[in-house]
């Protein structure tokens, strides 16, 4: 298990080798480079700069190095926690993104729960009471999640919170606690507006999964052990939780690898709509003023987070399940 | 007697299916599924759609009218006094002095008729034939020429004829990135599904690679790469293939996993002794017991790449105006007043969800339909 645990680490970090690279060359795509897009605020705001000082600032950043000596620097730098300045911000990137990126995990984890909370008790109901009309209502509940993308339902709940409530759901703190301290008070007001970009991410997800568990637990439930052990007059629920529902499970932990790229895939693009204080809009406004050491760091990171949750999953699922264990060894 | 006419009855649709080709077979099953023909059937709509976007459209998409910006959609009253007579009442516009907003009024004193199949302004059919004729206009009135079915935008473009063209250009995203997926995907999968050891390894290791990334951070890093001095044409292209990118690996999956469970079947091994060439055995007996999952597949493929695109250029990173698109319309419903204000403007959403609706349901259909093994 070891072994496993050691390859799949391995395997993990050979991605995130391979994204950052593909970061990289996300920086280096638009025509020119850091400086040029530099000197030309510079000149815009009336500084006159020599050739000289190019030259000079060409050095000190190593662009006129060949580029795969460039990204050797990159690298270097980010490993020592130095991502770059941001142009337009004119800020060490690492300034920029640290708080983000934590709202940034809390808002994908709340979806994560959301996700499960839901899915998991849905899901056994659809299974158990197979063609009832609540098993057709979240089937059918369940492919508009899937069919409609998380930033269209952010509009529709925008629109419907602020036509019929009155209330205006974005953001994710109130007014009061943007710029504030962390304190409970933060946290508290946090929590009560989490919810929203919760339901809108976790959307998708919680219909794959109430789909996929339902699956599950009906190929489960065929089994003769559950059938026993109804006959040996076990109650139904008794029946249903104790075996078949860990069997099912398997899959939930094991669809964390599909699910979290697409997550936060998602929460990039809600978070615009949202207009909530993750890194989604902070890579977006990077992107349209092609500040591009900033949005390269980010794509970097959000791959590189993705990364570690989908291998948390894989060891869990070894942790969980003996079978593949045992395949491993064979 | 009833029994026997039965049994006779019984033996002869029997006899039907077993002489029924595959595609038959495939059109049986598929029919049963009500979901899926309906599905099916909105499917074939948006795509006659995306064709004769030019005659749906009941003007130029691009004409802006300033003192129309924001206008409400117009309701038309089909009859007149019990009589069958479609007209729009006249359009009365004001500034309201408190708000300071353009207001507008209809002036139910003022009968505009409404016809079909009306001269307005001349297009070109499908690029090529010249033409006049729309679907819907005004066409013996003075002054009012225009109908606005969904309202206006804020530089009062017609929203109805701007989401007709942007049927067209989302659509065909949709069905050049599926195309583009689809060569890669057959291409890549085949080889590493025919092949195998070695070259299949490296071949899932890269689309392993690729599905664990998150796209839309890295699509829109690489669409933002793209110059901002592209033409229209030449940025579609590119968001296209940005967009194929990640698409092809689901594709590659199912062609590999068919070929590798076909290679093992018995019709492909007695091709084999039979002592047919490899190439053969690909096209004459392996790629017809395909063609239909990956006909489904592709068509499972395609909504996800109308949302890709919608939701890059809805961010300003795919295509851009002048370029028109659902993504584009989408655009100018991205914040709350916008929406509050305007809600005909998020028209286009309800597009993007039905055409993703739709395929999906008939995605699934044809799948079903194509499985010789299901029930």
């Amino acid at each position: 298990m070891l072994a496993y645990i050691f390859r799949r680490t391995l395997l993990a970090c050979g991605t995130v080798l391979a994204i950052s690279i593909v970061a990289f060359m996300i920086i280096q795509l638009p025509p020119g480079d850091y400086l040029t897009a530099y000197i030309a605020t510079l000149q815009a705001q009336g500084d006159v700069i020599s050739l000289e000082q190019i030259a000079a600032l060409r050095a000190q950043y190593g662009l006129d190095r060949p580029i795969h000596v460039q990204y050797g620097m990159w690298m270097w730098n980010m490993l020592h926690w130095d991502f770059g300045v941001s142009l337009a911000y004119n800020r060490p990137v690492s300034e920029l993104i640290g708080e983000r990126l934590l709202l940034t995990v809390v808002v994908t984890l709340a979806a994560v729960i959301f996700t499960w909370l839901l899915a998991i008790p849905i899901g056994v109901y659809s299974a158990v009471r197979q063609h009832s009309i609540g098993d057709y209502i979240f089937t059918f509940i369940g492919f508009i999640g899937i069919a409609v993308p998380g930033f269209l339902l952010a509009l529709v709940l925008m629109y419907g919170a602020y036509a019929w409530f009155g209330l205006s759901v974005d953001g994710l703190f109130s007014d009061e606690f943007i710029e504030a301290e962390w304190s409970m008070a933060r946290v508290r007001d946090l929590l009560s507006h989490l919810w929203v970009p919760a339901i809108v991410l976790g959307a998708a997800g919680t219909a794959q999964l109430i789909r996929i568990l339902r699956a599950n637990l009906l190929d489960e439930l065929r089994k003769p052990y559950v059938v026993a052990a109804r006959a040996r007059g076990l109650s139904l629920w008794r029946a249903v939780l104790k075996y078949p529902l860990r069997v099912a499970l398997n899959p939930l932990v094991s669809t964390i690898g599909y699910i979290l790229p697409a997550l936060v895939s998602g929460s990039v693009i809600v978070s615009v709509v949202l207009n909530l204080p993750t890194v989604g809009p902070l890579l977006w406004r990077a992107l349209l003023s092609q500040d591009m050491y900033l949005a390269g760091t980010i794509v970097l990171l959000l791959s590189a987070l993705t990364v570690i949750g989908t291998l948390i999953s894989d060891i869990l699922l070894v942790l969980l399940d003996p079978r593949i264990r045992l395949e491993d060894r064979q | 007697m009833s029994a026997e006419a039965k049994g006779t009855g019984e033996a002869a649709r029997e006899e039907r299916v077993l002489v029924a080709s595959q595609w038959r077979l495939i059109w049986w099953r598929f029919r049963r599924h009500r979901l899926a023909v309906v599905a099916g059937i909105v499917v074939l709509l948006l795509l006659l759609t995306a064709v004769f976007s030019d005659f749906l459209a009941t003007g130029d998409p691009r004409a802006s009218r300033a003192v129309r910006r924001h206008l409400p959609p117009q309701s038309i009253s089909w009859f007149d006094g019990g009589r069958w007579s479609p007209h729009v009442y006249g359009i009365r516009s004001r500034i309201d002095t408190e708000t300071l907003q353009r207001v507008y009024d209809a002036d139910p004193a003022e009968k505009i008729p409404v016809r079909f199949f009306a001269k307005g302004e001349p297009y070109r059919l499908l690029g090529l034939i010249p033409a006049g004729r729309r679907l819907l206009g005004i066409e013996d009135h003075p002054t009012r020429t225009h109908i606005y079915l969904l309202g206006t935008d804020k530089l009062g473009r017609d929203l109805w004829s701007r989401l007709m063209y942007g049927t067209r250009i989302s659509m065909s995203i949709g069905m050049v990135g599926v195309m583009v997926s689809l060569f890669l995907g057959v291409a890549f999968g085949g080889i590493s599904g025919y092949y195998g050891g070695a070259v299949d390894t490296v071949i899932q290791r890269v689309i392993e690679f690729l599905r664990g990334i998150p796209t839309i951070p890295l699509w829109m890093g690489l669409a933002a790469a793209l110059p901002r001095d592209w033409s229209i044409i030449r940025i579609y292209f590119a968001v296209t293939i940005i967009i194929s990118l990640i698409a092809w690996t689901s594709m590659a999956r199912v062609v590999r996993g068919k070929f590798l469970s076909l290679r093992e079947e018995d019709f492909v091994a007695a091709a084999r002794l039979s002592g047919c060439s490899e190439m053969r055995i690909i096209f004459r007996h392996m790629a017809p017991a395909m063609t239909s999952h990956i006909i489904a597949a592709t068509t499972l493929a395609i909504p996800g790449m109308i949302v890709s695109e919608t939701a890059l250029s809805f961010l300003g990173l795919g295509l851009r105006p002048p370029a028109i698109s659902w993504g584009v319309l989408l655009q100018e419903a991205q914040n709350v007043q916008a929406i509050a204000m305007y809600p005909w403007l998020m028209t286009p959403a309800l597009a993007v969800i039905l055409a993703v609706l739709a395929f999906n349901f008939f995605g699934d259909g044809l799948r079903d339909a194509a499985d010789p093994y299901g029930k």
